[in-house]
């Protein structure tokens, strides 16, 4: 495609031209997702600034037979936001209004490029916050959020993103409109909303959001346990599970991982084996007499160490070095690859030991950080991406990790998508007729494949 | 009319009756006839016999179940566990069942607190219009594989094929209850506090409010706050809810059940009334509630104001009149005239419903969507 195509001489009449990027140099922040391997220069990038612009340029592309790919922040680790061949990308990071957030419904109204953090900042004047919480969150957007159904720490008590939204308003893949759910949190007839969260862009591009906000908690209580070994820690979660308590996050590292977070974020964690974070969430009175019941439980699982913290500061401490674990894996090893697979719970002993042995038979160091409340692992796979055959060992003990978790009956992705890094592990998840039924309805939505073209789902099938 | 009854006991059998039927309509336990009653042409396949819990790790929060298993067995289950469904289905004493309630998309005042069907339904095993068994979403708590077709069968009403197997997220159930009945003397006074009470940090289990006289207003408003958790804190956070709110009378104990049961069972439904779910605002409830006074209908406002039930004395194409005006859509479940319905009004989902209906049911044996 060079400049004389129609696809661009139509999109610079709708784009200025600092809006409609063509040259190589402008490209090039937008080859890659943070699934940093994968590259693609896409034909153009445009910067819309409003909800008609992107619906006029789907509109163009489907004329022009043109493949695109919507993107929020790109921070996806799936390559769900990587460019495709000959097609452009849809930059929304400039549709970042909160358009009503209105206190008394608990909900907000937001454009699809309205960063998560953003959300709850603005509710929290009025007592609300947006519950889904990525580590991702200071840059993430809404609209990638509500492609990927991401998830975060906690989600074990009120779920993902699919969870919290009410309504959206759509393009579709060939330009039409549609309007999908409402204001109410409940509804009529099937859940359209719901069925369009986690498609991965492939029935096109959210541009307005309605997200229903959480009353803030009363009080937390943040308990830190230390173990001498995973396992140990990975009981723990079953016992607090047994007792009948329902946190509002449950999260592990390993050794390799607190390390990580001790470099990048200085959280003061003891050094050992395995952390086991707790958090309860809610009324005073309610979280202090929980909390006496958590303390009971954690003490019956041989802790070498438990500490807890009660003030804003402390609690801010221990999750920043759990945030800042993914990103801090990077000072450890030149590259890494964060893997995003789910076992059952009472499974997560299993699947760990098989990945430490995976990771001696590989020789390659992962550390491990991961969601155990919903056993939800996020394996960080460290290597060096100079050492030639290093990204594809890598890669290839990634994709026995995903086998590993279908094997134990859980699922490729808990919330970094499949998009085109676990592309080819959908079918080894779902059988031959779920693949098709997913394909014709894709094709039903989009018959010219033009929205997210080969991700998720292979080209053509 | 006399017509055709398949009782189904299998997946294969089902599979067989979907290839085999033009047109097909499901019935569960039948608590819903409005939504079971077969249009005329229609096969009734009778899903009660497809029933059994095929899997439940408590240490998992999931159980998996075939779809006509009645609610009340599986609930009966889970608390031998100290577990339940947190979004409180309706009418399991009716003989509600698991797939009924998912295809219905029905919840409970319960859902405030956690969420509703659409939240803890993960995995389901279908059939589509064309008697292929599909499985969509999974057994696990968590999952972003794939389109979410679990989702999609939410509210479905069998219009997008028949559910065979259903996998559910639970949660441990709060070890006790005690409410707050707030009496207010009009919706003006109540909806401030119902808004006072959203934004701040109390963790309610349930946020209802109805008229004190059946059908009426003049007589003033009830409004129903519930708390769950450990017994030895509900006192505190009783007294708490009072001071914040500065009236209420604790109610505790059977009585406290008694009201929150009947809410499950629609005990208030006056007879001869069509009850119907409106999912509304909280802030589109003024204006709806004063056409339901009019013409005399009884109803409840549960979910925290964003669920309507209505009893219609009336016809109900009046009530679908009076729906369209005020934008909202209506499902009845029982009672009435039957015509028109189950739905009331627009269906949602636009062009993007019926594609995703002609993949699902390329020849239209399910009902319309
Ligand atoms: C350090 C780090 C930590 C992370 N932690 C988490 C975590 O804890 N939990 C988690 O779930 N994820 C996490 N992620 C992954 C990532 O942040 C999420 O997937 C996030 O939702 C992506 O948002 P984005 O705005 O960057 O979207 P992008 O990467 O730009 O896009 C993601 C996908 O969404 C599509 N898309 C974007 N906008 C729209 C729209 N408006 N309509 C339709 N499709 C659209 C894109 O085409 C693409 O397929 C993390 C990533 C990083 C780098």
């Amino acid at each position: 495609m060079d400049h004389t195509h129609p696809l661009l001489q139509e999109l610079a009449r709708l784009y200025p031209p600092e809006r409609l990027l063509t040259r190589t140099a402008q490209l090039a922040a937008y080859e890659s997702d943070a699934l940093t391997a994968f590259h693609q220069r896409p034909e153009a990038v445009v910067l819309a600034e409003s909800q008609e612009e992107v619906i006029e340029t789907v509109r163009l592309c489907h004329r022009h037979r043109v493949p695109f790919v919507a993107r929020g922040s790109g921070t996806s680790l799936s390559g769900g936001s990587l460019p495709v061949a000959e097609g452009i990308v849809i930059a929304l990071n400039r549709l970042n209004r909160i358009l009503r957030l209105d206190p008394d419904q608990r909900l907000a109204v937001v454009e699809p490029g309205v960063v998560n953090l953003h959300v709850s900042q603005a509710a929290e004047p009025h007592g609300l916050y947006y519950a889904p919480d990525p580590s991702s969150q200071p840059i993430c957007t809404i609209g990638g959020n509500v492609a990927f159904n991401s998830g975060g720490a906690h989600c074990l008590k009120y779920g993902m993103t699919s969870n919290h939204v009410l309504g959206i308003k759509a393009v579709l893949p060939d330009g039409e409109v549609v309007h999908l759910g409402g204001e109410s949190l409940e509804g009529v007839g099937p859940d359209w909303t719901g069925f369009f969260v986690g498609c991965e862009g492939l029935f096109g591009i959210a541009l307005e959001i309605t997200l229903r906000l959480l009353p803030l908690p009363e009080t937390f209580r943040t308990v830190l346990a230390a173990y001498d070994s995973l396992e140990a820690a990975g009981h723990a979660v079953s016992a607090v599970i047994a007792s009948g308590l329902l946190p509002g996050a449950m999260e592990i590292m390993d050794r390799l991982a607190i390390q990580a977070a001790e470099v990048g974020a200085q959280a003061g964690y003891p050094r050992t084996e395995a952390l086991l974070i707790v958090e309860l969430e809610g009324e005073e009175v309610a979280v202090e007499a929980e909390f006496a019941q958590l303390l009971q439980v954690i003490q019956g699982t041989q802790p070498v160490e438990v500490r807890t913290a009660q003030g804003g500061d402390e609690r801010a401490r221990i999750w920043k070095g759990r945030k800042a674990a993914f990103s801090a894996v990077g000072r450890l090893a030149p590259d890494y690859i964060v893997q995003d697979g789910v076992v059952p719970r009472s499974k997560l002993g299993e699947a760990l030991a098989a990945i430490s042995a995976l990771s001696r038979e590989y020789g390659i160091p992962v550390a491990n950080v991961f969601h155990a409340g919903d056993g939800n692992l996020h394996p960080l796979i460290l290597f060096d991406g100079r050492e030639p055959g290093a990204l594809e060992r890598a890669e290839e003990l990634a994709g026995k990790i995903l086998d590993l978790c279908i094997h134990l009956g859980g699922s490729i992705t808990g919330e970094h998508g499949v998009g085109v890094e676990k592309r080819s592990f959908l079918p080894r998840m779902f059988g031959p007729t779920e693949m098709a039924l997913m394909h014709r309805v894709r094709r039903a939505v989009d018959g010219r494949e033009l929205a997210n073209r080969g991700k998720m789902l292979a080209i053509g099938e | 009319m006399i017509r055709e009854v398949i009782s189904i006991q299998t997946v294969p059998a089902l599979q067989d009756a979907v290839r085999a039927q033009p047109r097909l309509h499901v019935r569960g336990g039948g608590s819903k006839p409005a939504l079971s009653t077969p249009p005329a042409g229609a096969t009734l396949l009778d899903l009660s016999g497809l029933a059994g819990v095929l899997e439940y790790e408590p240490e998992e929060f999931t159980f998996t179940a075939l779809a006509g298993t009645p609610v009340a067995q599986v609930q009966e289950m889970l608390a031998e566990q100290g577990q339940y469904l947190p979004f409180d289905p309706p009418l399991a004493q009716a003989r509600a069942t698991l797939g009924g309630v998912v295809a219905a998309g029905t919840n409970g005042p319960g859902r405030f607190r956690y969420g509703g069907v659409r939240d803890f339904l993960i995995g389901v095993r279908f059939v589509d219009g064309q008697g292929e068994l599909v499985r969509g979403g999974g057994k696990v708590v968590k999952n972003a594989a794939g389109f979410d077709f679990p989702k999609l069968f939410v509210g479905s009403l069998g219009s997008l094929g028949v559910l065979a197997e259903v996998t559910f997220k639970v949660f441990p159930e709060p070890l006790a209850y005690a409410s707050l009945g707030v009496d207010l003397p009009d919706l003006d006074a109540l909806l401030p506090l119902l808004f006072r009470l959203g934004r701040s940090p109390f963790d309610l289990h349930a946020l209802d409010f109805h008229p004190v006289e059946p059908g009426g207003s003049a007589a003033g408003w009830r409004l129903w706050v519930r708390l769950g958790g450990l017994a030895s804190t509900l006192g505190p956070r009783l007294d708490k809810l009072r001071a914040f709110l500065g009236q209420g009378e604790p109610v505790t104990g059977g009585q406290e059940s008694v009201h929150w049961q009947g809410m499950l069972d629609f005990t208030w439904q006056p007879e001869g009334t069509a009850l119907v779910k409106v999912p509304v605002t909280p802030q589109g409830i003024p204006a709806l509630d004063e056409a339901l006074a009019r013409a005399g209908a009884d109803r409840r406002y549960s979910v925290g104001g964003n669920l309507a039930w209505v009893a219609w004395p009336g016809k109900l194409a009046l009530l679908a009149e009076l729906l369209q005006a005020y934008g909202l859509t209506g499902l009845v479940l029982r009672g009435g005239d039957g015509s028109p319905g189950p739905w009331l009004g627009a269906l949602p989902g636009g062009v993007f419903a019926q594609r995703v209906k002609g993949v699902l049911d390329p020849e239209g044996k399910f009902g319309p969507v």
